[in-house]
């Protein structure tokens, strides 16, 4: 099986960087460091949702949750 | 007291570490009208200096124009102060029609309808014609207005990398099962005064049936051969759904905007927008101010013909001098110097030298992206340019920064 943590990090930095800041890691803040805006949070969502086939209430889907790679896959991981 | 000492405690608070992050923003006056040249007092309590202003957005120098002046003091006359009523009670005038009717025909548009400032035009536009059904898509470095415009739409909301059309075409893809898909972004970027490829997003956005929003805010006046925008020096003017753009900066500089374009949205907005239904609209003395401007803009080209010649004079000098420059050939023109000290550094030497130009720096520009955003104006006479490039070579040399590359500026001060 895929490393859920590579898929979900190789999704972030294809998405949300750039030359400037693709050295993001596991442990990179995401939300909180300016790489991911909560607009742009959506789109992370919906990929993590059609990828996983789960479905993210809107109330766990905070900033706190989506802040960093490792934390993404908690909460993935909760809803699987 | 319900004002109490806790409660003031957590306001000093959180001042207090505005300013220890170094973000605490403070104003300095301007003892003259908006100019060329202007008269700042700063420090505060000093005696005000008179300096060259490359940093105000009256890039057609139409701020102080006696013409418009003039109108704005016949509007005054004709049409009284103030109208004491929000637009559908009794706050409509016969010059807010016709002020209307002049953006359309400037803008290439079908109607217009004006709001207080281009803030609330952004603020109340998507909430009035979108729903959850819908999907708004914008590009990343998007206007802050626009940005809460769109936290008040229940609409979803998705984003694209700055001006990357791959990425854009991606995301109409993957929101095609929605009932409205529209594509917003702004025509020039105010921090980076880049260009957007508004060609290709028209053909994008026909291709996937999204409708376009184009904030023409750093555009409407001067961008394109006649200065109608963006759209004009794409080559797509009447292809634009929805235009915002405000009153504030090359047009008169005063305030006011609107959202021009599609019949059926703009009445939308006068059914639904918000601030239009409950806020007073423009003033009578601005409006008159602005037809004039609009007058003195059909009439001919020349003051963003002096704009363009101006901003190629600019952009040559800094570049000759060795300054490291975002790309472009608007009359905005970041000066790049990375570090954010370094950035309010030489601000405040161009100051002593008689020249006013503001640096930028994180949170407003990304961190590592410090600079003194300079803009050019068709006010500006070659002497002043002249004199605030003798400036900013003086400055230049001092910190050593000439003819280096971004990495050698970053290795010396850091980003
Ligand atoms: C792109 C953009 N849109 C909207 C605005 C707001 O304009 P106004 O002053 O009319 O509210 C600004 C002004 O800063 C702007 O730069």
């Amino acid at each position: 099986m895929e490393n859920m943590k590579e898929v979900i990090l190789e999704y972030v930095i294809e998405e949300y960087c750039d030359e400037e800041n693709d050295d993001v890691t596991f442990e990179t803040p995401l939300i909180s460091g300016g790489i991911v805006d909560s607009f742009s949070m959506v789109s992370l969502k919906r990929f993590l949702e059609n990828k996983y086939k789960i479905s993210i209430p809107d109330a766990d889907a905070s900033p706190e949750n989506f802040d960093t790679v490792t934390k993404i896959e908690v909460l993935v991981k909760r809803f699987q | 007291m319900a004002y109490t000492d806790k409660i003031k405690e957590i306001y000093q608070n959180q001042l207090k570490g505005i300013q220890d992050a170094g973000l605490f923003k403070q104003e300095r006056y301007i003892h003259s009208s908006q100019d060329a040249e202007i008269e700042v007092e700063f420090p505060a309590g000093s005696a005000p200096k008179r300096v060259i202003n490359v940093c105000a957005n009256n890039y057609l120098g139409l701020s102080s124009h006696p013409d418009v002046i003039k109108a704005a003091h016949e509007g005054l006359d004709t049409r009284g102060y103030g109208m004491s009523s929000v637009r559908f009670i009794c706050g409509t005038q016969d010059i807010h029609r016709e002020l209307e009717k002049k953006v359309s025909e400037f803008l290439g548009t079908e109607d217009t309808i004006l709001f207080p400032s281009c803030m609330d035009a952004n603020a109340g536009v998507f909430e009035a014609i979108l729903t959850s059904e819908d999907v708004m898509i914008s590009d990343r470095l998007v206007h802050a207005s626009i940005i809460d415009g769109m936290r008040l739409c229940a609409a979803q909301h998705d984003t694209f990398k700055h001006s990357d059309m791959a990425h854009l075409e991606k995301k109409l893809q993957l929101h095609a099962d929605k009932r409205l898909k529209v594509v917003i972004n702004d025509g020039v970027y105010s921090m980076d005064g880049d260009t957007a490829k508004l060609d290709e997003m028209v053909a994008l956005c026909e291709k996937y049936d999204a409708i376009l929003f184009v904030d023409e805010s750093h555009s409407s006046g001067f961008i394109g051969k006649t200065g109608r925008g963006t759209h004009e020096k794409c080559g797509v003017v009447g292809k634009i759904d929805i235009i915002t753009t405000t009153f504030g900066k090359a047009l008169g500089g005063a305030s006011g905007g609107c959202v021009s374009g599609r019949k059926e949205i703009v009445e939308m907005c006068r059914q639904k927008a918000r601030p239009y239904l409950f806020s007073n609209t423009i003033a009578p003395v601005v409006v008159s101010g602005v037809l004039e401007v609009l007058n003195i803009l059909s009439k001919s080209t020349e003051r963003r013909d002096k704009l363009e010649a101006n901003t190629k004079f600019w952009r040559e000098g800094l570049t000759k001098a060795g300054f490291v420059l975002k790309d472009g050939d608007t009359p905005i023109v970041p000066v790049m110097l990375f570090n954010a000290k370094l950035a309010q550094d030489v601000s405040r030497d161009l100051f002593d030298l008689g020249i006013y130009a503001i640096g930028f720096f994180f949170p407003v520009v990304p961190q590592g992206a410090a600079r003194i955003r300079t803009q050019i104006s068709a006010g500006h006479e070659i002497h002043h340019l002249e004199k605030a490039l003798d400036a900013f070579i003086k400055v230049g040399k001092k910190y050593d920064i000439l003819g280096k590359t971004k990495q050698e500026i970053i290795e010396k001060y850091g980003s």
